[in-house]
């Protein structure tokens, strides 16, 4: 197991370099310069001079690459262009805002899906499965932006209860706060968790017909027993994978639905970087986007190792 | 996320659910077509006079700030869909089904290598690619097909790989292999056709996630630019409209998720037809 674990941690610091020099290339590509951006376009070739060698643009690409990964490493980002203030100030104020999106997406559709899953594999062919299975077949094909926007269409046109967009800021209370996050939650998670329903649904049938579940029946416990105890512990397996590789679809999801709701978070920060040609801020976000992709994707590796005995003995293959 | 997702929706009503799949993409695919001669109205021509009217005996679905009906925007933003999703799914078989046959007819270190690029290329949501490319070549659907495709390659290089490996342990491999027959000739003529039906399972989900990933990027200005229509962008322009007119809002977003819903049931029906194994053990 050690080694099958040694294996996954060299994989995962490749992925992370590979990524880093990827995005920086790419960044480094760019036409334009950004001293000149920060300084305008009457700005006196000096002047650009005196910046660019402040900034470390007038070194060789590979001294550039390894300064900012150093940087990196210790949380330093650099400073944004436009916001002249250090990009991990601005990643930590806007994550208060990504951050609790994700977590409560997270777990309202995780609370969403896995009982309807259950419920939809134990009554298999009946109405509540059909029912369920239909509603989360539509589900998978919802766009989040749109789900967003009719959300906003009936409970914050129509009905009032909820903003339709913008977020007060944690100072202002958390009761406000917490409102303008409940229809962007809600837009996220219900698309996930469509998908979700349906891979617990199919994990919990085929578990339920696996001989451990069959011996739990005839040693005498009820169906509703045998489900709970023996089936829905083994399916949960696959539905923790596929919950970890969701992640990379809640992180573009939150994304899109910053956006549609004006909410302050990393995902609207990403595209005003963009639009203001602040590259470094661009590229910071998008190097720890995918770590935290890469992170999370190399955490359900390790999950996977320690939930299933059979690739502990490193005979199973986790790709 | 496409393959778990559509393997998990195997159940009764599989057959129904194949037969509607199938009519909802015909009539995407026919509409596609149709719109390429005729709409009822020119979908890109502004008409003041008439703008923000709801659905009609004149326009059907309305039309939209401009005065533009909404019904011909919708039929022509359909071939940016197709476009970029065929497109975009093309790039993922044409790279990816080739790196994952390579692995799994070698297996070893190629077979790592190939494997971990496919990991690497996973960290990127297609919407970070997409925001890499903006920003090294602007806005505009070769974007949205380059950052979807993207994100196919390391699914199709999986898909394959996975659906080869059981193939390449079967006998008759072996007396290809004993009969003279490079690995690359094998994998071309006999493991292929083999996994082609997992494989055109997976074209018609990427298909669909294609048109979803479309419709996102061009709804946050990455995909399609004005003055062409889109799906993506109808819903964007209709954002701050949501209260003075729904139907702009309504219209464009029931049109991905029937064809994303259509293509969907088609994708699940064909694995239950063609995959027996599934069918006996979930179905």
């Amino acid at each position: 197991m050690s080694v099958l674990i040694a294996k996954r941690l060299v994989a995962f610091v490749l992925t992370l370099l590979a990524t880093s020099l990827v995005v920086f290339t790419v960044m480094r590509v760019l036409p334009g310069d950004p001293a000149a951006i920060i300084l305008g376009t009457g700005a006196r070739e000096d002047t650009l001079l005196a910046l660019r060698q402040q900034m470390g643009l007038d070194r060789s690409f590979v001294a550039q690459y390894l300064a900012w990964t150093g940087g990196v490493l210790i949380g330093d980002f650099g400073t944004s262009y436009t916001y002249a203030v250090p990009v991990s100030q601005l990643v930590a104020e806007r994550l208060s805002v990504s951050l609790p999106l994700a977590v409560f997406a997270i777990l309202l559709s995780t609370a969403i899906a896995i009982p309807c899953g259950v419920v939809a594999a134990s009554r298999r062919g009946r109405a509540g499965d059909l029912g369920i299975s239909a509603a989360a077949q539509l589900g998978v094909a919802v766009p989040n932006f749109w789900l967003a926007m009719l959300l906003v269409l009936v409970f914050a046109v129509g009905m009032g209860i909820f903003p339709a967009g913008g977020f007060p800021g944690w100072e202002a209370g958390l009761r406000p706060s917490l409102k303008a996050l409940v229809l962007p939650s809600v837009a996220l998670a219900l698309p996930q968790a469509a998908i979700l329903t349906r891979v617990t649904r199919s994990a919990v049938l085929e578990t339920l017909g696996e001989d451990h579940v069959r011996t739990a029946r005839a040693k005498g416990l009820t169906r509703r027993a045998a489900l709970w105890r023996h089936a829905v512990p083994n399916a949960l397996i696959p539905v923790v994978t596929i919950l970890g590789l969701q992640f990379s679809f809640l992180l573009a999801g939150t994304i899109v639905i910053e956006n549609v709701f004006y909410l302050p978070g990393i995902g609207r920060l990403l595209f005003q970087a963009i639009a203001q040609r602040d590259l470094i801020v661009v590229q910071s976000l998008v190097v720890l986007i995918a770590a935290a992709v890469v992170v999370v994707n190399f955490l359900v590796d390790l999950a996977y190792l320690a939930i299933d005995p059979r690739l502990r003995t490193g005979s199973g293959d986790v790709d | 996320m496409s393959t778990d997702a559509a393997a998990a929706g195997a159940g009764s009503g599989a057959s129904a659910g194949l037969v509607i799949g199938l009519a909802m993409t015909a009539t995407f695919l026919a509409v596609a077509l149709v719109a390429l001669a005729w709409t009822p109205y020119d979908p890109v021509a502004m008409n003041m006079a008439d703008r923000l009217q709801g659905p009609s005996r004149a326009h059907w679905l309305g039309t939209d700030l401009y005065g533009r009906d909404v019904l011909s925007m919708i039929m022509a933003g359909s071939h940016n869909s197709v476009l970029v999703a065929l497109v975009a799914v093309g790039i993922g078989i044409g790279i990816g089904v080739p790196l994952g046959s390579m692995a799994a007819a070698t297996r070893g270190l190629a077979d790592e290598a190939i494997m971990r690029f496919a990991d690497f290329t996973f960290a990127f949501p297609f919407i970070l690619s997409a925001v890499m490319i903006t920003a090294l070549l602007g806005p505009g659907s070769v974007n949205a097909i380059i950052a979807i495709g993207i994100f196919n390659i390391p699914v199709f290089a999986r898909v394959t790989r996975g659906a080869s490996l059981p193939v390449w342990r079967r006998d008759f491999i072996l007396a290809a292999r004993a009969a003279g027959k490079g690995r690359a000739r094998i994998a071309v003529e006999h493991v292929l056709p083999n996994i082609a039906a997992v494989l055109i399972v997976q074209a018609t989900i990427q298909f669909a996630l294609a048109i979803l990933g479309e419709a996102a990027l061009s709804y946050l200005g990455l995909g399609a630019q004005p003055p062409a229509p889109s799906w993506g962008k109808m819903l964007n322009e209709a954002q701050t409209l949501v209260a003075v007119a729904p139907h702009l809002v309504v219209f464009p977003g029931l049109a991905i998720v029937l064809t994303v819903l259509g293509l969907n049931l088609l994708g699940d029906g064909l694995r239950d037809l063609l995959d027996p194994r599934l069918r006996t053990r979930v179905g």
